[in-house]
């Protein structure tokens, strides 16, 4: 279970974004949580993400509360939660080849000398082709980078994936691909996933079940 | 039609100001990289090619305007000035570079450290930085000199440990800009260390940052040891640097004899000059805005 307990969280503790927010996603399922820009929804996928420490309320991840969040999290809570951006090209070190960028959390977390095996694999699994893993952020396109994203993700095997507008900036037939890309690994794996977005008929249409942004957090 | 003739009119207007501006910054960069190129030739090429003695002291031979023979003239024990300012610029340069590169360095990991960690560490270290700036630096450097004998490393340690601070502010303020960014982001979710993130994607991100500020640093290190040499406290007076020189040359002014003070003032500025021309250059090449400009 991947549970928000009365989550109180923002930038400011006077001004809190998002008040009192319950959300749990059990193992397997597809939530899909449906909120209007601005409403403070990619900031509660963080929190999900272990990336925030909220001001109030808990995170439980498989009956365990998170203690702390980013780095005081343990390595083990962190990696088990795969994170996807909205925008690839900010959540791309630009400096990295797409190959470096997939293998980081392979690296990060010493799996360096199968690294090169796994890249290949992810690569072939999400639709990138091997010479496109040779080059850099700024030479691919929006699609191909939230590719790599999606990849790098899914390197660790994470028993949870928190997707934030995941495909917001894509191509209908790009989003078609990722999603796929991410069912697939779902019934592979049985992983749960919590996908954030404003287009009802995407997430519909990909989640076991959508929770409207009021059902979810007060005011 | 008219449109047309719109179009044909802005457009090379709009082109030869681009072009003129070009072609400005191109030879700054020629006459920048020229020197530089000269500068660093002449002092590295000129002491083990040239078997002169640029301590040769001749008394019959000494405060000699310009001649063939002495092409800056001789100071006031007869000695070469063309050698004396070679040999000037060497060390004048050497502390410079060196202090400039220690500098960035104190400057980057003091920086890195302060953005990379945040919060009260982060408060606590950029308080000491401010502390320090409060204190005029070339004060500081003084009183640093003034604990060790005559001699290049005293100035080098003064000039390097007066000059980090603005280098810290400049990374730490990079390092926070990137640390909020979401690839940062995917990297603690994908398990890297601080570490990890401060070494494998902030400092990387800083690096063109804190080389230009090494850069622009080794100008205002050498200014540093010609003043702290011209007032006596930085080098020893036999050993020729711009400063000492410079120095030595104050008595003979006033008598008249303009080139012992003129010629290490130009060994002094153009190389400065010109190491702060190609810096611009740099400047420029990162800036963001010029990078979109290039790119139409």
């Amino acid at each position: 279970m991947l549970e928000l307990r009365a989550v109180t969280v923002g930038y400011d503790r006077r001004a809190p974004v998002v008040r009192d927010a319950h959300l749990t996603v059990a193992p397997g399922e597809a939530v899909g949580l449906l909120g209007p820009s601005g409403c403070g929804k990619s900031t509660l996928a963080r929190v999900a993400a272990l990336l925030h420490r909220p001001d109030a309320g808990e995170v439980v991840l498989d009956g365990t509360p998170v203690r702390g969040f980013r780095h005081r999290a343990p390595r083990a809570q962190r990696t088990a939660i795969g994170v996807v951006f909205q925008q690839p090209r900010l959540a791309a070190d630009p400096r990295l080849r797409l190959a470096d960028l997939i293998a980081e959390p392979l690296r990060a977390t010493g799996r360096r000398a199968s690294a090169a095996d796994r890249v290949r694999e992810l690569a072939d699994t999400v639709g990138l082709t091997p010479d496109l893993l040779g080059r850099r952020p700024h030479e691919v396109s929006d699609g191909q980078l939230q590719r790599a994203c999606l990849a790098r993700a899914l390197s660790l095997e994470p028993r949870w994936l928190v997707c934030d507008e995941m495909t917001a900036m894509l191509d209908a037939s790009t989003t078609a691909a990722l999603v796929r890309v991410v069912e697939d690994y779902r019934a592979s794996t049985g992983a749960g996933l919590l996908s954030v977005g404003h287009d009802r008929t995407l997430l519909n249409r990909w989640c076991d079940r959508t929770v409207p942004w009021e059902a979810v957090a007060a005011g | 039609m008219t449109t047309d003739v719109d179009v044909a009119d802005t457009k090379p207007a709009w082109r030869a100001h681009g072009a003129a501006r070009r072609s400005t910054h191109a030879l700054r960069l020629r006459v920048s990289a020229t020197l530089v190129a000269v500068t660093v030739l002449a002092v590295l090429l000129v002491p083990p090619l040239v078997q002169l003695d640029q301590q040769a002291v001749d008394l019959a031979a000494k405060l000699r305007p310009p001649s063939w023979a002495h092409p800056f003239g001789t100071d006031d024990v007869g000695r070469d000035l063309l050698l004396r300012c070679v040999y000037g610029l060497r060390v004048s340069l050497l502390v410079g570079v060196v202090a400039a590169l220690t500098a960035t360095v104190i400057g980057t990991a003091v920086g890195a450290a302060a953005g990379a960690l945040g919060g009260r560490a982060d408060r606590l270290v950029m308080r000491l930085v401010d502390t320090l700036s409060s204190v005029p630096h070339l004060l500081l450097g003084i009183f640093i000199v003034a604990m060790f004998r005559p001699g290049v490393w005293p100035v080098v340690i003064s000039v390097a440990l007066t000059h980090w601070l603005s280098t810290a502010r400049i990374v730490r303020a990079e390092v926070l800009s990137l640390r909020s960014r979401p690839f940062v982001d995917a990297a603690v979710s994908g398990g890297a260390s601080r570490w990890r993130v401060t070494v494998r994607h902030l400092l990387p991100g800083v690096l063109p940052q804190a080389g230009l500020a090494a850069v622009l640093m080794v100008p205002h290190a050498m200014w540093h040891e010609s003043a702290l040499s011209f007032l006596g406290l930085g080098l020893p007076t036999h050993t020729a640097s711009l400063g000492t020189l410079i120095q030595g040359a104050r008595g003979s002014l006033l008598a008249g004899q303009w080139w012992p003070t003129l010629f290490p003032g130009l060994f002094l500025i153009l190389p400065t000059l010109a190491i702060a021309g190609l810096a611009g250059v740099w400047r420029e090449r990162i800036n963001p805005r010029r990078r979109s400009e290039l790119m139409l």
